[in-house]
């Protein structure tokens, strides 16, 4: 169970995945100017990331490896992930209309999100099991979405601020994301 | 190279290629699965409507489009809200709903013939309060400078008209283009009593 904790924090403050790792960057800087459109894309994050871990998982140890096929690893987690992306949509369509309408846009486009496929390879690297990964997963995006609400609470305020000419846009968004990160390196050594 | 070697030297593709093949097979059933079981149905009627109505999103019926009208029209709500369309568009939808045309509701506004803005370019001081008020994106311009509008794509909605500081633009006849023009519709005649029941008006 500390295992489980410890994995937790590590992936949601130490290692990071917007601010430390650097991935997932996209929706961070593309969705991170209204706080309701960050929440939105925070909850579909959580939701595919913690699915799509458990079936690469699922994919690597019962496929990929007694195959032998791990060279085929990162085509076919693309193809578990814009299927998992999709089949999420088709059920949120379905079951939950308003939930579907306030995401949009942003639930395919999680389908590009690079942390998707990041936690996937590096859950294989560290050796995870089938639990591990899906914390992993978990706490990844839970990161990701701590970030995420942060940050687009930060450019609220600094969309209302006095910014000098040429910082304007994503010049001083950009300016704040690596001043956060700076503040998330406070974290290196926690676990 | 023999036949034999060449299909030797292939036979290490074949895994990864029945793999990924069957991979893709399996996720498509199940995406094909989904998209059959978690239909979503749209409202048919909503859309039917929603073809009938002039689509000048001018909001004289109280709702913010055409397409919420067309809803609120499905949903049951009266049919004569729509100036634009006029007494046509009140006839059709009463056809396509099976319920009797009633006049045009003058509270939302009179029938007139189709017209385009026009804004007098002399007088316009850019101050983009048009633009914003256009929900079909048919005024073109920046701020500080002049405005124009793009005549294929207004609705004649005159939405732009009130908030204009300077009053500079003019709802003008549309003038039907040589592509459009069709001889007028006969002025359909009352054959038999229970047509003037149907709004049928000679």
């Amino acid at each position: 169970m500390t295992d489980m904790l410890l994995l937790l924090v590590g992936a949601i403050l130490v290692n990071n995945f917007v601010l430390t790792q650097f991935l997932g960057l996209c929706p961070f800087m593309g969705t991170s100017g209204k706080l309701e459109t960050a929440v939105g894309m925070a909850a579909a994050t959580t939701f595919v990331l913690t699915l799509s871990s458990a079936c690469t998982y699922l994919l690597y140890h019962y496929l990929l490896q007694p195959f032998e096929l791990v060279f085929l690893r990162t085509i076919s987690y693309i193809l578990v992930i814009a299927v998992v992306v999709n089949f999420t949509e088709m059920v949120m369509h379905k079951t939950a209309p308003v939930l579907y309408r306030v995401l949009g846009i942003f639930l395919p486009l999680i389908t590009t999100n690079c942390a998707v496929l990041g936690v996937a390879l590096i859950n294989d690297n560290r050796a995870n099991t089938f639990a591990e990964s899906v914390f992993y997963g978990f706490g990844a995006a839970a990161g990701f979405s701590l970030v995420l609400i942060l940050f687009s609470a930060m450019r609220e305020r600094i969309a209302a601020a006095d910014v000098p000419e040429p910082f304007q846009g994503p010049a001083i968004a950009l300016i704040t994301a690596g001043v956060m990160s700076l503040a998330f390196m406070g974290f290196a050594a926690l676990v | 190279m023999t036949a034999h070697s060449l299909l030797s030297s292939l036979l290490p593709l074949l895994t990864p290629i029945v793999m990924l093949l069957a991979l893709a097979l399996l996720f498509g059933g199940l995406l094909g699965f989904a998209a059959t079981r978690f239909r979503v149905e749209g409202n048919p009627l909503v859309d039917r409507v929603n073809a009938l109505l002039p689509q000048t999103q001018c909001g004289q019926c109280g709702h913010p489009g055409c397409k919420p009208y067309a809803a609120a029209i499905a949903a049951g709500g009266a049919i004569n809200k729509c100036p634009p369309g006029g007494k046509a568009t009140i006839a059709a939808l009463a056809d396509l709903l099976g319920v009797a045309a009633e006049p045009l509701d003058a509270t939302h506004g009179v029938e007139s013939s189709r017209k385009v803005a026009y804004i007098r370019e002399a007088e316009c001081i850019g101050c983009t309060k048009c633009i914003q008020a256009c929900p079909v994106d048919a005024i073109l311009g920046s701020a500080r400078h002049m405005h124009t509008v793009i005549v294929s794509e207004c609705t004649g909605c005159d939405l732009c008209v009130a908030p204009c500081p300077v009053d500079c633009i003019d709802m003008i006849p549309a003038q039907t283009a040589l592509q459009r023009w069709h001889w007028p519709l006969p002025e359909p005649a009352a054959l038999i009593a229970s047509d003037r029941r149907q709004g049928v008006h000679a």
